[in-house]
């Protein structure tokens, strides 16, 4: 088997995860809920990981960070607590469903009104259109930092210039691009970035979370026990508490930190270039083959990729095409519309949707070579 | 050219009913996999059973009796 699905979810992970999440799972009780030994190493974990976050977000406090089960319940909260009724919000054609569909919510909900930015024939979200979109009713800009489809990095310093100037929230969805691309906050200069932890950053499945600037104000999205303040109707005004009710997953979220570590420890730059290399070499050898299409600004300097690679086979069904490179080579891919729709309506694909192959620094060039080498294989075989 | 094959593919309302598909034919010994919802069905992703024909109908009666509900079966040419 050769995994190039890492923009679903990693495969491999640092064998650190495994073991701090096993330490936790058998040690913890419930954190922030007494001052007994199990609860404190809890809270302990919790804070550990909120610590190691902060410092690799470049967030000033980890107060400023909140933990979730995945970028996408980040996104509802950001989306749901910041939004009035009325707002309008800029977004772009590039977006996830877990950005569309919190927002196609709150058109339902709140009477917001939503404005797309375009894609350019490589798949690049046309931010010179932003001043065009303003209206007077313009509360937000809410944004991906990497496509999960074509791998493009949106450059977030003109929409960060754009959000400054008329005083608006810039709400970004990191999933593709954490423990990828650096996702610093001074210099994304976002008020919300949401990630997920189970991607680039190689950590659990079911962890995620949010960065929130302080003095961002964001309304619960949900409510309950946080161990503090129980006589309040309301949830505690104090972050990252008010947004965070219930039982966290503990043995997840220390997981999440132990991840950040091997980030902080093995050097982003160096993990990113590998990638890089791994995507570029998968490129060179399938860029000749008869009636391919790649979907993306593949000539884009590394800074501005992340590893993912999105094609098709004229006249080939993605579906198709994906099963059978699972079939005959184990080679593991995803087709369709990747969750993101309005990318494939920009690129013609609705119906075809696409392969994309997505590579992570444990990828070798066997893998990629073998890939590629079976894409040339199937491609004549289904065309000619 | 490789040729096309007559397949049977059975789609599903959701993911779950798919997975209780290929749980139940694997219980049950009914040859058959899991593919990604091909483009003759929706292009709205998801995963559908794929069955040769003849395994299709040999093992119909039990599939319709205690199977998994399908949102539909339908005969598609793929390779």
């Amino acid at each position: 088997m050769i995994y190039l699905d890492h923009a679903a979810t990693a495969l491999w992970r640092p064998s650190g995860v495994e073991e701090t999440m096993t330490l936790a799972w058998h040690s913890v009780g419930n954190p922030g809920r007494g001052s007994h030994e199990p609860s404190m190493l809890a809270a302990k974990y919790l804070l550990r990981s909120r610590q190691l976050l902060a410092r690799y977000l470049g967030a000033e406090s980890p107060e400023e960070i909140v933990f979730t089960q995945n970028a996408t319940m980040a996104l509802n909260i950001a989306v749901q607590g910041t939004l009035r009724e009325g707002d309008h919000v800029i977004t772009s054609m590039a977006e996830h469903n877990s950005v569309l569909r919190p927002l196609y919510l709150a058109q339902k909900q709140k009477n917001v009104s939503l404005s797309f930015l375009p894609l350019d024939d490589k798949g690049r979200i046309r931010l010179e259109l932003l001043e065009t979109m303003l209206r007077k009713n313009t509360r937000a800009v809410v944004i991906t930092h990497a496509s999960n489809v074509t791998g493009n990095v949106t450059d977030l310093s003109e929409v960060r210039a754009f959000t400054r100037r008329h005083g608006l929230l810039l709400i970004v969805d990191a999933s593709q691009s954490a423990g990828s691309i650096p996702v610093n906050v001074r210099e994304t200069g976002a008020d919300i970035i949401c990630f997920t932890g189970h991607k680039a950053l190689l950590g659990p499945q079911g962890t995620g979370g949010m960065y929130v600037r302080k003095g961002t104000e964001v309304e619960p999205l949900f409510a309950g026990g946080t161990g503090m303040d129980s006589f309040s109707r309301e949830m505690p005004e104090a972050m990252p508490e008010r947004l965070e009710a219930g039982t966290p997953n503990v043995p997840g979220i220390a997981g999440l930190g132990a991840a950040v570590l091997y980030h902080e420890n093995y050097d982003d730059a160096k993990r990113h270039h590998t990638e890089m290399a791994r995507e570029k070499n998968f490129i060179l050898r399938v860029i000749d083959i008869p009636g391919i299409r790649l979907y993306g600004d593949y000539a884009a300097e590394d800074a501005r990729r992340v590893p993912i690679v999105s094609l098709n086979i004229e006249g080939v069904d993605s579906a198709q095409l994906a099963s059978l490179l699972y079939e005959e080579g184990g080679i593991c891919v995803r087709a369709g519309v990747h969750c993101a729709p309005l990318v494939h309506t920009s690129f013609g694909t609705v119906k075809q949707g696409m392969v994309r192959f997505s590579f992570s620094a444990e990828n070798s060039d066997q893998d990629v070579n073998s890939a590629a080498q079976l894409l040339r294989t199937l491609a004549q075989s289904l065309r000619a | 050219m490789r040729a096309k094959k007559l397949y049977k593919v059975i789609a599903f309302e959701t993911n779950t009913r798919a997975m209780e598909m290929e749980a139940f034919c694997e219980q049950k010994q009914i040859p058959g996999r899991m593919i990604p919802l091909p483009q003759e069905i929706s292009a709205g992703c998801g995963l559908a059973f794929r069955m040769l024909p003849e395994d299709y109908t040999a093992s119909m009666q039990v599939l319709e009796n205690d199977g998994p509900a399908a949102q539909g079966v339908y005969d598609i040419m793929m390779f």
